[in-house]
C-alpha cells in the first residue's frame, strides 16, 4: 500500500557507492512488490496458532449469525418496505459521509503530515479522539454543538433556519465524525510513507504547493487514500451510537439499518437477524467489488 | 414466527448477557442452596436472615428507587449486597430464560414477564407492585403551551417518541390509538431516557414518556398528564426466581419492596401503586 | 585513492584533452550568469559557497558526501533557504532570487534518482512544466513530444518511467527540466544512480548536452571523472567551504587537499621549500623536486612514479628514498596499489609481476623511492 520507498532528503543527498542500494531505488517511486517467489512454505507455530484462534474468534460470531439465521422467514422479512428505505438510507449516507470524510480529510491529513506549526501533535490526538470516544458520546457533543441549541447549532437555526438533528443531513454529520478520524489516520500514514521530493520535483517545475499535491501527491497516495475511504465507508455503514443519539430514529429520514437491526432486536431477534445479513451481504459485496477492481488496477 | 427460530438467537444473546452479569457481580455467593428448597417457599415473608449477594435484574425505569432501596436493603441486613442489572426489560427477561443468575426480576411490562414464566423461571407469581402511566415532558416553562396529546399534533412542533418496539413506545401508541391521533414525530427513539434526553437537550419540543421519568427530570423538563395515559398504564410485575441463588435474599428484598417504606421510595419516584 | 570504475580508468587517456577545452576560471560580470554566495546555517554545520558562472558554463561542485553540495543546490533551487541575515545572495541573470520561491524560479533540476512521477507516462511528465507554466495542454504535450524526440526519446513517449531504463529515464529528467526553459540547469548526482556501462555512455552524452545548454549548468557530484568530463570548471567543497575551484586540468594537476588529491590519485604533502627541497610538515623528512621554491609548498607525485625495493637500493641515484612498511594491497586489473606506512605514507602502483617478485604483503617492510623529475612542487 505504501505508494513509494520513503528516501530521506538530509542535508547531503549521495550516499557513496552501494550501486546497488541506488538501483534498487528506481526512478519511479519503487511500487513493485516481492512476488511471493521468494516466500517459504509454513509458518512457525507460536504464529499459526494464535492466528487461527484469531481468524475462528473472528469468524465464529458471523458463523453462528448464519447457522441461526431464520431462513425461511427471509423472504418475508426482506420483502418489508422498512428494510429496503433502510438500507437504502444506510448506504446512501455512508457514501456521503465518505465523500465529506475525503473533501476535509485529505487536507487535514495533509497538513498534519507535510507541515510543522506548533501543537500540530496535540491537533491530531484531538482529530483522532472520536477513534477512541464512544460514539453515543459523540452524538451527545454534536449535539450540543450542531443541535438546534447547541454552540453553533442555535446560530444556524436562527440565522438560516437550519436544524441539523433528527435530518438525514444529521445522519451523515453523526457518521462521518465517527469515521473520518479512519481516513485521517490513514491517509497521513500514506502521505508520511510517500517522498516529498516528488513534491519538490513539481515546483520546481513551476507547481504551487496546491497543484504539486493535486497533479503529484494525490496521484501518488491514491491506494491509501482509497483504503482509508474503504475504512471510512465500512465505519459509517455500521455506525450506530451517533446516529441515534444525533440524529434520532425516523424511518427513511435516519433510520439506518443498525438502528433499524437493534430496534428489532428489542422485540424481534429474527427480524434483526435477517436485517444484519442483509448488511454483511451488502457490505461484503461492496468491500470485495472495491478490492478486486483496486487490486487489478494497480 | 416460528417459535424454534425465535428462541435461538436469544438464547445467543442471553449466553452473553449472562456473561455480563458474570462480571459484573464479582464471584457470586456461594451460600445458595441451588434452589432445592425453594419450591416450598411462596413468596412473602423471609424464611431466615438473608446473606449474601442478591442480584436483581430490573427495568431500566426502576433504577433511582431501586438503587435506593438496595441501600436501605444493605443497611438493614448488614453483610449482604444487592448487586443490579438496569437495563430492558426484554433483553433482561431474554438473559434470564437464557441461564443468567439472578434472584430476582422486576419488568417494565408483564409481555415480557410472561416470556419469564412461560420458560418457567419463575418461583412463584408474578405480582404487579408499581404502575407507571405515561406522560407528555414538554420544555421547560412550557414554552409552547402544551396542555393536551392533541397538541402535539400541531404543525412546527418537534416531537419524540419511543420506538414501537420498546414498552413506553407500545404504550404511546396504545393512547394515540385510544384518543384516535395521528401523530407523526420526528423520531422514534431506542428507550424513553433517549427520549427524555431529547427534551432536555431543547433539541425536540416535547415527548411521551413516563411520569417517573419526568420526576427524574428534577424540572429539566416540564410534566403535563393527558387523559389518555389512563388506557395505557403500565403494569411493573415483580418475581423471585427459580434458579435464585440466593432465596432468602431474593424474599427479603420482595419484601422490602412491597412493604411501606418501598412504597414510599417508588411513590416518590413518580410510580402509582396499585 | 580514485572512487572511479574500471572503466573510468579506461577513459582517463581522453582526460587531458577534455579538461583542455576549459575556460579560464572566470565569473559572471554583473548581469549575466549566476552570482551567488550560499549561506545556510544548520545547527552546526554551516555552508558558506560563493559560486558565479557566466551563461553557457558548467560549473561541478565537487565534494565528499556531507560537504554541503546537495544543500547548495537547494539552496539554489529555492527547497532550501539561505539563512537570513548571513550574508548570502543569489542573483541570476541580474535578478535577485532569495525570496522566490521554487515555482517561480527559472530553474531546472535534474535529481539524483531522477524523481519521474511514476503515474504519468514520459510525455506528460515532460509536459509537466510548461502544463505548470501556463501552456494548454495540447501546447504542453507538443513541447514535450518535441523535447523527447530532441533527446532520442520519441518512442518511449507513452511509457511509464518504471518502464524505463536508467538511461531513458535520465534522459526523460533532463528533458523534464530543459523543458521549462531554465536559466539555470541544475543537475544533483546526474550519473550516480546508472550502472557503470550505463554511466560511460550517458556521460559522454550529457556532456554534448551540456555544452549545447546556451544558460548556467551546475551539476553536484562526488564522481571527480564526472565533474572533469561535464565540467569547465570544478569547485570543490569540503564541511561547507570552498577548498579550490578551477579548471579540471588545473585541479587535477595542482591539487590542494588531501580529498582532492585522493580523487585524482595523486600522493601530496604539504611542506616548507628551500630550493628543491621540501620539508614535510610535522617533522617528516623532505623531498627532492625539480622546482625550485621557497615558503610553503605542495609536492605531489603520482603512484605510479613510486618504485619499490625489498633491499636498500645500493648507490642508489633517487634521493628520496624512504623505509616503508606495507599496511594494505588493491589489485585493479593487472595493477597493484600497496598503502605504505613508514617514514612515509605513500601509495605506490606497480604491476602484478613485480608485486609477486617482491613478495608483497601487509606487514613486508619496503624501500620506496622516487626519481626528482617524477615530483611536482607548486606553492602552498
Amino acid at each position: 500500500m505504501s505508494p513509494s520507498s520513503p528516501v530521506p532528503a538530509g542535508v547531503e543527498g549521495g550516499p557513496a557507492g552501494s550501486a546497488r542500494g541506488r538501483r534498487a531505488r528506481p526512478a519511479g517511486g519503487g511500487r513493485e512488490r516481492p512476488t511471493g517467489g521468494g516466500r517459504r512454505a509454513g509458518a512457525p507455530l507460536p504464529l499459526l496458532l494464535p492466528a487461527l484462534v484469531g481468524i475462528l474468534f473472528l469468524l465464529l460470531p458471523l458463523l453462528a449469525l448464519l447457522i441461526r439465521a431464520p431462513w425461511r422467514d427471509l423472504p418475508d422479512q426482506l420483502t418489508s418496505a422498512q428494510v429496503w428505505q433502510a438500507l437504502r438510507l444506510s448506504l446512501l449516507s455512508a457514501t456521503a459521509a465518505t465523500a465529506l470524510s475525503l473533501a476535509l480529510g485529505v487536507p487535514l491529513a495533509w497538513l498534519l503530515a507535510r507541515t510543522d506549526f506548533p501543537g500540530r501533535g496535540l491537533l491530531r490526538a484531538l482529530v483522532t479522539l472520536p477513534l477512541v470516544l464512544p460514539p453515543v458520546v459523540g452524538g451527545v457533543a454534536l449535539l450540543l454543538a450542531l443541535g438546534r441549541n447547541g454552540v453553533v447549532g442555535q446560530w444556524l437555526d436562527a440565522w438560516f433556519g437550519i436544524t441539523l438533528p433528527f435530518t438525514t443531513t444529521g445522519v451523515v454529520l453523526a457518521e462521518t465524525f465517527v469515521a473520518m478520524p479512519f481516513l485521517v489516520i490513514s491517509v497521513e500514514g500514506t502521505l508520511r510513507a510517500a517522498d516529498p521530493r516528488y513534491e519538490e520535483a513539481a515546483a520546481t517545475l513551476g507547481a504551487s504547493r496546491f497543484t504539486a499535491f493535486r497533479r503529484v501527491t494525490l496521484p501518488l497516495i491514491a491506494p491509501g487514500v482509497l483504503a482509508g475511504a474503504v475504512l471510512a465507508w465500512a465505519r459509517a455503514l455500521g455506525e450506530f451510537g451517533a446516529t441515534i443519539t444525533f440524529a434520532g430514529n425516523f424511518p427513511g429520514r435516519t433510520q439506518t439499518m443498525p438502528l433499524a437491526v437493534y430496534l428489532a432486536l428489542q422485540n424481534d431477534p429474527a427480524a434483526a437477524i435477517a436485517l444484519s445479513l442483509v448488511l454483511l451481504a451488502v457490505s461484503v459485496a461492496v468491500l470485495a467489488a472495491l478490492r478486486d477492481r483496486w487490486l487489478t488496477a494497480s | 414466527m416460528n417459535r424454534t427460530s425465535r428462541r435461538a438467537p436469544r438464547r445467543l444473546l442471553a449466553g452473553i448477557g449472562a456473561a455480563a452479569v458474570l462480571l459484573a457481580a464479582g464471584a457470586c455467593s456461594s451460600d445458595g442452596s441451588d434452589g432445592s428448597g425453594d419450591t416450598r417457599g411462596s413468596g412473602g415473608g423471609a424464611s431466615g436472615r438473608p446473606t449474601g449477594t442478591v442480584t436483581v435484574f430490573a427495568a431500566a425505569s426502576l433504577q433511582e428507587s431501586f438503587t435506593t432501596l438496595g441501600k436501605t436493603f444493605e443497611k438493614r441486613y448488614p453483610g449482604t449486597k444487592v448487586a443490579f442489572n438496569f437495563g430492558g426489560s426484554d433483553s433482561l427477561a431474554a438473559g434470564i430464560t437464557g441461564g443468567a443468575p439472578a434472584d430476582v426480576f422486576a419488568s417494565a411490562s408483564p409481555r415480557t414477564m410472561k416470556t419469564v414464566t412461560d420458560a418457567g423461571d419463575a418461583a412463584g407469581t408474578p405480582a404487579t407492585f408499581v404502575r407507571n402511566r405515561l406522560e407528555i415532558a414538554a420544555l421547560q416553562g412550557n414554552p409552547d403551551h402544551i396542555s393536551s396529546l392533541k397538541d402535539l399534533t400541531r404543525s412546527g412542533l418537534k416531537v419524540v417518541l419511543c420506538a414501537e418496539t420498546v414498552p413506553c413506545g407500545a404504550a404511546t401508541r396504545t393512547a394515540l390509538e385510544a384518543s384516535g391521533l395521528k401523530l407523526t414525530p420526528v423520531s422514534y427513539e431506542q428507550d424513553v431516557k433517549s427520549a427524555l434526553t431529547k427534551v432536555e437537550l431543547k433539541e425536540a419540543d416535547a415527548a411521551v414518556v413516563y411520569r417517573t421519568d419526568v420526576k427524574a427530570a428534577g424540572g429539566k423538563v416540564e410534566g403535563v398528564e393527558f387523559p389518555e395515559s389512563a388506557e395505557a398504564v403500565n403494569d411493573y410485575p415483580i418475581v423471585r426466581l427459580k434458579n435464585a441463588g440466593n432465596a432468602s435474599g431474593a424474599k427479603a428484598f420482595l419484601a422490602l419492596v412491597n412493604s411501606a417504606e418501598g412504597r414510599k421510595v417508588l411513590g416518590a419516584a413518580g410510580f402509582l401503586t396499585p | 585513492m580514485r572512487k572511479t570504475e574500471g572503466q573510468g580508468e579506461a577513459e582517463t587517456d581522453g582526460f587531458a584533452e577534455e579538461t583542455a577545452r576549459a575556460c579560464e576560471g572566470g565569473a559572471g560580470d554583473g548581469s549575466e550568469g549566476l552570482d551567488a554566495r550560499l549561506v545556510v546555517v544548520r545547527g552546526s554545520f554551516r555552508l558558506d559557497v560563493t559560486l558565479t558562472a557566466r551563461p553557457g558554463e558548467v560549473v561541478a561542485l565537487l565534494g565528499p558526501n556531507g560537504a554541503g553540495k546537495t544543500t547548495a543546490l537547494r539552496a539554489l533551487a529555492g527547497l532550501a533557504p539561505l539563512s537570513p541575515g548571513a550574508g548570502g545572495r543569489l542573483r541570476l541573470d541580474g535578478v535577485p532570487l532569495e525570496r522566490m520561491p521554487p515555482e517561480s524560479r527559472p530553474v531546472g533540476v535534474v535529481f539524483q534518482d531522477y524523481l519521474l512521477f511514476p503515474h504519468l507516462t514520459a510525455l506528460d511528465n515532460v509536459a509537466f512544466g510548461p502544463r505548470c507554466r501556463g501552456a494548454s495542454r495540447s501546447e504542453a504535450r507538443a513541447e514535450a513530444a518535441e523535447w523527447l524526440a530532441r533527446l532520442g526519446l520519441a518512442e518511449h513517449a507513452g511509457a511509464r518511467p518504471r518502464r524505463l531504463s536508467g538511461g531513458q529515464a535520465q534522459r526523460v529528467a533532463l528533458a523534464r527540466a530543459l523543458a521549462t526553459r531554465p536559466r539555470l540547469l541544475l543537475l544533483d548526482e546526474p550519473l550516480a544512480a546508472l550502472d557503470a556501462r550505463t554511466r560511460l555512455e550517458v556521460r559522454a552524452e550529457l556532456r554534448r548536452r551540456l555544452a549545447e545548454f546556451e544558460a548556467v549548468a551546475v551539476l553536484v557530484t562526488h564522481d571527480p571523472l564526472d565533474a572533469m568530463v561535464l565540467a569547465d570548471r570544478l569547485v570543490v567543497v569540503e564541511d561547507g567551504r570552498v577548498v579550490q575551484e578551477g579548471p579540471p586540468a588545473d585541479i587535477a594537476r595542482r591539487p590542494r587537499t588531501d580529498y582532492i588529491a585522493r580523487l585524482v590519485g595523486l600522493n601530496l604533502y604539504r611542506g616548507e621549500a628551500e630550493g628543491h627541497t621540501v620539508r614535510l610538515l610535522g617533522g617528516g623528512p623532505s623531498i627532492t623536486t625539480t622546482e625550485e621554491l621557497s615558503g610553503p609548498a605542495f609536492v605531489a607525485f603520482p603512484p605510479g612514479a613510486v618504485t619499490l625495493h625489498s633491499e636498500r637500493p645500493v648507490g642508489a641515484s633517487a634521493r628520496n628514498l624512504w623505509r616503508c612498511e606495507v599496511t594494505g594491497l588493491e589489485t585493479h586489473a593487472d595493477q597493484v596499489r600497496a598503502d605504505l606506512t613508514g617514514e612515509l605514507r605513500v601509495l605506490a602502483d606497480l604491476t602484478t609481476l613485480s608485486a609477486a617478485q617482491l613478495d608483497l604483503r601487509p606487514g613486508v617492510t619496503v624501500w620506496a623511492t622516487v626519481k626528482a623529475t617524477q615530483t611536482h612542487a607548486y606553492p602552498g
